[in-house]
């Protein structure tokens, strides 16, 4: 039975978009994972199972660069909102497999490891938790200049036993000199083996926000309704007041912690794609074989993006000196 | 003449009317102490921050990825460890983007001995300084290098580690900076703090010059053919007073200070060493795995058949830390009295 317009939580249009982009971004997890379980690849590590959070916050977020733009200060499992920018498969596949086409990294760094300047995505590191010290100076930046754009950091759950979490609550609060920033914290209830009980005393994450007047949100992460809904006022609210908002967002992690532990599917998660299809249908937003079709084509969208990538070089040996500087300074000491 | 801590200060404050720096920023670097050393005194763009040094270096890292030039300060190097690997991510950013990123910051810290700063007030850093691929890591021992290098520091496109001697910090040069009023009294009117009541003081700040330093390249201080000494901040000092007793018994010696201690000025110390054949490396940092030590690596690599004595590290003392006592410290890090010994003896050492 279809669903009237008015009774639709969003735009039949956004629904729809969200669901594309879903689908889209899960497809491309799930090719990385194929990459690497076929030898073409060392190492992956990814969102997979995010996506319900992800792809709504890339869709509300302001792409572009400057600080009239909005920060993105991601971690390695936000492949999702970068599918919301417009990121190609084509270079997720270049970095995964580490050719010298690698856009974010030369064929240097890790799968997810994303660095795209024209959209002010910041260098994701691997380094837990530094992400939320790094966005306290974009934030700055953008409130010294009065700026149009908010910085918007994200990371794991384990990782906010690191101090830098705390640091940037004690930063972006101060009375006076708060920062327009919107920290995120994507709950998958992991950290690789140790699960949340085995690391948090906290009911909620989000609460330590509390103590810091900060306002504060708990949503259900495989939700993509609720998340979107939930990130428009976020983000409003952040744009507005130009102070800091922590949103806790319940996620699962559907492929477990990265390729160290086997990235197979685990059958215990929620799926956030499974339950938001199951919704489309219901509403009668979508059929059953058209959400079949729409996967098989991003799935063969991906295989083909794969096989051109696959034949690409990688980095020359020789390269190991560039950018140790900028300008390509001599950085040997041979050469000093 | 100025003082090192009033170099630094111009400096900045040039570095903000005409070098475009966006912030300046640390513990107790805005009003009204303006920086335990008072380098940041009167300047526009300081503020102070929470003490939380990784929150200082994150914060400047992320004002660099804007694009946005700033300065911030560690309070003293020895509480900068708790740092490491944001100083490594910072090191890398540009090369682990493949060029995408560049991180246009400065990092001041006070280093070293010699103020009787016990064992949280005297640590040396440039031993794991020169271990920070991508950094630039200078040191300056005189007033005008303190303003040219950070002049310097502040326009390269890279970051860099800007090491205050801090036993220097209130010694006066010997030239005085282009701009510069001649009377100290009156340099002190214009951009010291009163003592007091700050809140509606403001700077007078003289019509300063660039006179950057640039960076790698070392200065020859004192010309000699017998022995180089090769050293920076501080012990170039302690050095120089060492070489006039050595003179007076006869022995020639050529004293280098370093300035940028990466990347170095290697063809300065080249020329140098082929010229004496003897060589000793001073400074205060530990001496195991000291950045000497690499320096005395390339000498017997590159220059072994120029040595006429085995090339020398006299550096601080492998210990946990600088004790308070005057004969602790004294013992710990070279004196003068250890760099005459060295110089006469590698002077005595014959091939």
């Amino acid at each position: 039975m279809s669903k009237s317009k008015s009774t639709l939580p969003l735009e039949k249009a956004k629904l729809l978009e969200i669901h594309d982009l879903m689908v889209k971004a899960r497809v491309l997890e799930e090719r990385l994972i194929t990459i690497y379980k076929s030898g073409d690849a060392f190492f992956w590590i990814g969102g997979p199972g995010e996506e319900a959070l992800g792809v709504p916050l890339g869709l509300l977020a302001k792409r572009g660069q400057g600080h009239n733009y909005d920060y993105l200060h991601l971690h390695y499992r936000c492949s999702h909102i970068l599918t919301s920018y417009g990121l190609e498969a084509k270079n997720v596949f270049r970095q995964m497999m580490n050719k010298k086409t690698d856009p974010f990294t030369g064929g240097r760094n890790f799968s997810n490891h994303y660095a795209i300047p024209e959209w002010n995505v910041v260098p994701v590191t691997s380094t837990i938790e530094t992400q939320y010290l790094t966005a306290i100076g974009t934030a700055h930046a953008q409130k010294r200049e009065k700026a149009k754009g908010i910085t918007i950091v994200t990371g794991g759950d384990a990782g906010t036993a690191e101090g830098d979490f705390a640091s940037s609550l004690v930063w972006a609060s101060r009375k006076g000199a708060e920062l327009p920033l919107l920290i995120i914290v994507q709950n998958n209830k992991w950290g690789i083996s140790t699960n949340y009980e085995g690391q948090h005393g906290e009911v909620n994450i989000a609460d330590r926000g509390k103590g810091f007047n900060m306002k504060t949100m708990v949503v259900n992460g495989n939700d993509p309704v609720e998340s979107y809904i939930a990130l428009e006022k976020a983000m409003a609210y952040v744009r507005k007041h130009q102070k800091p908002l922590i949103l806790e967002a319940h996620v699962s992690r559907l492929y477990g912690h990265s390729s160290a532990d086997g990235a197979n599917l685990r059958k215990d998660e929620e799926d956030c794609l499974v339950t938001f299809e199951d919704q489309l249908q219901q509403w009668g937003l979508i059929s059953e074989d058209e959400c079949k079709e729409l996967r098989l084509n991003y799935e063969k969208e991906t295989r083909m993006a794969m096989e051109e990538v696959r034949g690409e070089d990688g980095p020359e040996a020789n390269t190991i000196w560039d950018h140790v500087y900028a300008d390509n300074e001599n950085a040997d000491w041979r050469n000093f | 003449m100025a003082s090192m801590a009033q170099a630094i200060r111009m400096a900045l404050h040039y570095g903000e009317k005409h070098l475009d720096v966006k912030d300046i920023f640390g513990e107790d670097v805005g009003a009204p102490l303006g920086g335990v050393f008072t380098c940041t005194q009167g300047l526009e763009t300081t503020w102070n921050t929470p003490l939380d040094e990784r929150g200082i270096i994150g914060c400047a890292m992320g004002v660099a990825l804007t694009g946005d030039r700033c300065v911030a300060e560690i309070q003293f190097c020895d509480y900068i460890f708790n740092t490491i690997d944001l100083l490594k991510l910072v090191g890398n950013t540009y090369w682990s983007t493949n060029g995408l990123f560049n991180l246009p910051l400065v990092i001041m810290t006070p280093v070293g001995a010699g103020i009787h700063g016990s064992i949280y007030h005297s640590h040396s850093f440039d031993a794991i300084a020169t271990r920070l691929p991508g950094f630039k890591v200078v040191m300056p021992s005189n007033a005008k290098d303190a303003y040219g290098l950070l002049l310097a520091a502040i326009k390269d496109p890279n970051p860099v580690l800007y090491l205050k001697p801090k036993a220097l910090m209130r010694v006066k040069g010997k030239e005085l900076l282009a701009g510069e009023p001649e009377s100290d009294r009156e340099l002190k009117a214009m951009i010291d703090a009163p003592v007091g009541d700050r809140s509606k003081w403001k700077a007078n700040w003289p019509e300063l010059e660039d006179e950057s330093v640039e960076l790698g390249k070392a200065k020859t201080v004192i010309e000699g053919d017998q022995v180089t000494v090769v050293t920076y901040g501080r012990h170039v000092l302690e050095c120089e007073v060492a070489i006039k007793e050595v003179q007076s018994q006869g022995v020639s010696v050529e004293l280098i200070d370093l300035r940028t201690l990466y990347p170095y000025d290697w063809p300065c110390i080249q020329k140098s060493i082929e010229k004496t054949g003897r060589v000793i490396f001073v400074n205060e940092d530990t001496e195991v795995t000291n950045f000497a030590e690499h320096l005395v690596y390339r000498t017997t690599q590159e220059l072994f058949y120029h040595l006429l004595a085995r090339p020398r590290v006299l550096a601080g003392k492998n210990l946990p830390g600088i004790g308070l006592s005057p004969a602790l410290e004294y013992a710990s890090v070279p004196m003068k009295a250890d760099i005459v010994n060295e110089i006469l003896d590698v002077v005595k050492e014959l091939p």
